[in-house]
Parts: C-alpha cells; sequence; structure tokens
C-alpha cells in the first residue's frame, strides 16, 4: 500500500483538526487556547487546498485559504490583545481563575 | 518519503505545542509547525498559500505570541483541564470519523464544467469585493487592537484586596490614582 500526498495530506488534517480540538477543550491558559485555535485554522486551510486538489479547482481555494488565513491571525490578535488585558486586570489568564475573580464583590473607591 | 516525515512533523510539532508549559517554546513549536505546514503545502502544488502560510504564520503569528508572553510575563501554565480526558478523546474521535467518512464522497466530485484561472485572477478578479472587505477587516483589527491596549490606561474597577496583593506595582499605582 502506498500513500500519496493526498491521504497523508488527509491524516495531517485530522491530525491538526484533532489536536486543536482537543487543546481548545482540555487547555485553559487563555494564550495555550489561542494556540490550539491556531492549528486547527491550519486543518482548515490544509482542508481546503486538499479538496481544490480533489475538485481540480486549487486557484479557488488557494484564494479561500488566503482568505482563512487572514482571518485566522485577526483572531489570534485580538484574542491576545484580549489576554493581555486580562492579565492587567485580573492578574491571570487562567479560565477558572478568572471566572472565581469575577464572581468576588468588588469594593467601591473610596 | 519527503511528504511522509513533514506529515510526521506537523503531529510531533503541533503535539509539543500543546503539551509544553512553556508559553514561550510552545509559541516556537507554532511557528515550527507553521513553517512545515507551508513546506507541505507547497509540496501539494500550492505554492502561492504555501508562501503566505510561511510569512504570516512563521513569521508574524509567533512575533505577536512572543510580544505578548513578554508582555505578561506570564511563561509557564498550569496543565489542568477544563473538560474530562475521556470525553475530549471520544469528541475529538468522533471528528476525526467524521472527516474521514467525509473523504471518499470528496474525491469522488466530478470535475466542474467551468474552467478556473489563475491564482491572482480568482484572487483580485472574481473575489475582488471579498478582498475588499478583507482589507476593512485588517483595520477593524487594529483599530480593535488599539483600543484594547489603550485601555489599560483607564483605570476602570478597584480590586478587593487580595487582588490587590497579586498584581503587579503598575496596577497599584493604577490604583492609587483611582481612589
Amino acid at each position: 500500500m502506498t500513500l500519496t500526498p493526498f491521504d497523508l495530506g488527509i491524516v495531517a488534517v485530522v491530525a491538526l483538526i484533532g489536536i486543536g480540538l482537543y487543546g481548545l477543550m482540555v487547555l485553559r491558559n487563555l494564550v495555550k487556547m489561542i494556540i490550539a485555535l491556531q492549528i486547527a485554522a491550519k486543518g482548515a486551510v490544509l482542508a481546503l487546498i486538499l479538496a481544490g486538489i480533489a475538485s481540480n479547482q486549487l486557484n479557488l481555494a488557494q484564494s479561500l485559504a488566503a482568505t482563512v488565513i487572514l482571518v485566522d491571525t485577526l483572531v489570534a490578535v485580538i484574542g491576545l490583545a484580549l489576554a493581555v488585558q486580562l492579565h492587567r486586570t485580573y492578574g491571570t489568564i487562567d479560565l477558572k481563575m478568572l471566572v472565581s475573580r469575577r464572581e468576588q464583590p468588588l469594593e467601591q473607591p473610596g | 518519503m519527503f511528504v511522509i516525515s513533514l506529515a510526521l512533523t506537523i503531529v510531533v510539532c503541533t503535539l509539543l505545542s500543546i503539551r509544553t508549559k512553556h508559553l514561550l517554546f510552545a509559541a516556537l513549536w507554532l511557528a515550527t509547525s507553521n513553517a512545515v505546514v507551508a513546506a507541505f503545502l507547497y509540496a501539494l502544488g500550492a505554492h502561492e498559500i504555501a508562501v503566505i502560510e510561511l510569512s504570516v504564520g512563521t513569521g508574524l503569528v509567533p512575533v505577536l505570541f512572543v510580544f505578548a508572553v513578554s508582555m505578561m510575563g506570564h511563561l509557564s501554565s498550569v496543565p489542568t483541564t477544563s473538560v474530562s480526558r475521556p470525553l475530549a478523546y471520544s469528541l475529538v474521535g468522533i471528528c476525526a470519523l467524521l472527516i474521514l467518512f467525509s473523504v471518499p464522497s470528496l474525491v469522488s466530485t466530478s470535475p466542474p464544467a467551468f474552467t478556473i484561472g489563475s491564482f491572482s485572477h480568482v484572487l483580485w478578479e472574481d473575489r475582488g469585493l471579498e478582498m475588499l472587505l478583507q482589507i476593512v477587516l485588517i483595520f477593524a483589527g487594529v483599530i480593535s487592537i488599539l483600543n484594547l491596549l489603550s485601555a489599560s490606561r483607564r483605570p476602570a474597577v478597584v480590586r478587593t484586596r487580595e487582588d490587590t496583593s497579586a498584581v503587579g506595582d503598575d496596577q497599584r499605582e493604577f490604583q492609587r490614582e483611582a481612589v
């Protein structure tokens, strides 16, 4: 049995999306969650290219993949800015600690 | 053989970027993974998107991660879970099965009746309106980041005593100004 690059691409897509989903479910650190989201998005880009190869529309698939890369980068940038802001405000980027700190009553100034 | 090694390297690098506790190392493993994905795309024949992926995924994104981690000074993550691992494994397995079952229908799709032009023609002519929207998206992203990062100069809340002891000196200065 000989594996073609297309078959290996399918394996890579399954691995990337699987690892990304697993990271999104298991991790609690915001930066690690953004990394997991990036990994899943790379799987989506690879899946688009493979679909373009299979349907003989590689150029259309590449233009769509460029859009996915752009949106993925924007999501990462905004997520990182939010993480920095949360770290400045609450002193942590752990999701569980953030939820527990939100539930604490705040003292009024003065 | 080259493509097999690329696929294996992608899996190993992504696993390491998820598993490592050090956030800076996780960003570097992600950059390595993106570089190998770009090489894989080039081997598949998608040359243009491989170049874009290499420049964005390996050049821009790791710099952003390193910048954010250095701003937070939060260099390690606690290895805890929000969902139980068996549930996560089973959900990932279901997703993998769904993808694998959808592949035969994808491959058996007949080729299109119409012809598609070159990459630049598709990008700038057929999808010109979407490209304009993407430019608007980029500007919206930049404006939102500037708003988010400048919001830290305005002290909005005064935290409890435990929280105050947990934050740095700059945060205490903000609170003194607020009071």
